[in-house]
């Protein structure tokens, strides 16, 4: 099936049960005068299966919102629920916990392995995380190669060799293999399509819904391109300046939409089949 | 026809690895861009288009070397001159290349005056700060951008204003031809919207007379140039005017390349959207035929052992395939 054909299906989410919600969550970097607030007071709702969409600008607060819900920062006010009950990360043993239920994929592939290991300890690294310690050394492999093949790469070409022989699309389809190893119960994928091409992008989408329809993963999205939120979320939602402007199903928050800076990120998408209105940017602005 | 600027014949480059072996990423490129136009140049990573970038600018070095081709800058072939010679006459005055991540090579140490200065005095090391100064501030004011940028240290601009700036600063002398790589890329929508503005309103005020644009998102260059080239693997495979390659294409790969557009429009959610099987081939050891052969569903066995001529068609539109124009839209058309 084409890409199009999985994301075309809209949902209705809201009688699933909740996968991860926020309440009040804010996140406040410095004091006194130097005082910003990165992420303020945002209530959210996920549901399991759902694939949503964070939109934003550059500073618009979808990194720190998304450290955050990772667990790898903490937020200054507020609550964060993990399957409807508040998530406890007080310890490193219940970090580690949690983040067999929630797992990343980040913008950068090249940054995202450790050179000094190879190719199959990475992946053997997730096995044993997820409780396969006892496996055979067979049965590791055969789940390797089974990981491998999900994300159309060969195992068999990839043991012994380190992350960096690899290619970046590479690199990031051996990111949604370990995934698929680890079965979490959510996926983050932060910009994990803005440092590969327009070819291997829906490579990538397409093994990102797969994920999502084979093991009925939760997939938060965070971009800046609307035009990719659209075409592959259920849910999105629009963060300026740390809050969430506006929010809903895909099709009616991107074709109508009501929200001022809505209007102006779709505005400054370059189109096909409408004039791209230059006029709407001041290159006075320090932006 | 307009006066030419730019026109590549036959470059062929090469990158020699360090183990000694021969990588071909430019293989027999011509093109030509003629004053007041801008050319686009798609493909997938590692296709060839910062090489050829590179290439065109006539300075190499190691691991890209020069193998033949001539690059002409408004009847002025370039390709024979020393590293030397072409930094001090044609960077930058005749040619400006910006590459990705341009923003990043500007010192944080030093003012964006300073580089203003460090680009006039390349070319006319006489000309006094004052007048540099003047010229700076007149060329910010034109383009829009606040003065007060010039005083500023690279820290202390955003990451799109620091784009702008260094197009500003590299394009001071007016050079003919400008060579755009991804400029755009590392910027969330906004900020890419106001550098595509910024270069605009360069070529609208003759700045710039020319103006080469390399990026993988199609809707942007439908929307910034006049032209679009589709490269594969080393090669030109398919050339026409912006709008006839993104809604009429001829070639296999461009219908691959057409197929990944992703822009927020009412009905974009039922396009197929579906990725190129497969990778491109190894350039150290490029394939007899065609290049896309290998990917290519209507591929016989023909096309990998034959070599491909370039076809024109429609006056103005080459294409690189064994198959006819009709034969090519009958079979997509049925798809």
């Amino acid at each position: 099936m084409a890409v199009s054909e999985k994301a075309m299906e809209q949902k209705d989410f809201t009688n699933k049960p909740l996968c991860l919600s926020g309440r009040g969550v804010t996140k406040v970097f410095g004091m006194g005068d130097k005082k910003t607030v990165a992420v303020d007071h945002v209530d959210f709702d996920f549901h399991e299966g759902e694939f949503v969409s964070i939109v934003g600008e550059s500073g618009s607060g979808k990194t720190t919102l998304s450290k955050m819900l990772l667990g790898l920062s903490n937020a200054t006010e507020g609550e964060i629920l993990f399957q409807g009950k508040p998530r406890d990360i007080s310890n490193g043993k219940k970090k580690k916990e949690y983040w067999k239920g929630i797992q990343a994929i980040f913008q950068d592939p090249f940054s995202s392995f450790n050179t000094f290991h190879k190719i199959d300890s990475v992946l053997l690294d997730c096995i044993n995380m997820r409780g396969g310690k006892n496996l055979s050394k067979e049965e590791k492999t055969a789940m390797m190669t089974e990981a491998c093949s999900f994300v159309n790469l060969k195992f068999a070409e990839l043991t012994n060799k380190y992350p960096f022989e690899l290619s970046g699309g590479q690199m990031q389809r051996l990111m949604i293999a370990r995934i698929f190893l680890m079965k979490p119960k959510i996926l983050l994928a932060d910009e994990p399509t803005s440092m590969v091409d327009a070819c291997s992008r829906a490579t990538i989408l397409d093994m990102l819904l797969n994920l999502r329809d084979e093991i009925g993963m939760t997939v938060i999205f965070i971009t800046h391109d609307i035009g990719l939120a659209y075409y592959i979320s259920d849910t999105v939602y629009i963060m300026e300046h740390g809050k969430f402007v506006e929010y809903g199903k895909a099709d009616e928050v991107i074709l109508e939409p009501k929200a001022a800076y809505t209007k102006r990120l779709i505005s400054d998408v370059p189109k096909i089949h409408e004039e791209w209105d230059l006029s709407t940017v001041d290159l006075l602005t320090e932006k | 026809m307009g006066k030419v600027m730019l026109e590549v014949r036959n470059l062929k480059t090469k990158y020699i690895t360090r183990f000694h072996e021969d990588v071909y990423a430019v293989d027999g490129v011509s093109f030509s861009i003629e004053e007041g136009k801008s050319l686009g140049i798609a493909g997938e990573s590692g296709c060839g288009k910062s090489t050829l970038a590179l290439s065109m600018m006539g300075y190499y070095f190691p691991p890209l070397h020069y193998i033949s081709g001539d690059i002409i800058i408004d009847g002025t072939n370039i390709s024979g001159l020393k590293p030397d010679d072409v930094r001090k006459t044609i960077l930058g005055s005749e040619i400006a290349y910006i590459p990705q991540a341009a923003m990043n090579a500007l010192n944080p140490t030093q003012k964006i005056i300073r580089f203003m200065e460090d680009v006039v005095h390349a070319h006319d090391p006489k000309k006094d700060k004052k007048s540099i100064r003047e010229m700076a501030e007149a060329r910010f004011a034109e383009l829009g951008l606040p003065p007060s940028v010039l005083d500023k240290h690279a820290v202390e601009l955003s990451g799109g204003m620091k784009q702008r700036t260094v197009i500003a600063v590299s394009t001071i002398l007016n050079p003919k031809v400008l060579i755009a790589d991804e400029p755009s890329s590392a910027l969330d929508v906004t900020s890419q919207k106001m550098v595509i503005k910024m270069m605009r309103e360069l070529m609208e005020k003759g700045y710039i007379k020319s103006m080469l644009f390399i990026t993988h998102e199609l809707p942007l260059l439908y929307n910034v140039t006049d032209d679009i080239m589709v490269m594969y693997a080393g090669q030109i495979v398919e050339k026409g005017s912006a709008k006839e390659m993104v809604f009429d294409p001829v070639h296999p790969y461009s219908h691959g390349l057409m197929n990944s557009i992703l822009v927020p429009e009412e009905g974009t959610r039922g396009n197929k959207l579906t990725a190129i099987p497969g990778t491109p081939p190894n350039l150290k050891r490029p394939p007899d035929g065609c290049r896309f052969a290998e990917r290519c569903k209507y591929a016989t066995a023909d096309c990998r052992y034959t070599n491909i001529p370039e076809k024109t068609f429609d006056d103005k539109r080459m294409y690189r395939c064994l198959m006819g124009v009709d034969e090519l839209k009958e079979v997509y058309g049925r798809e």
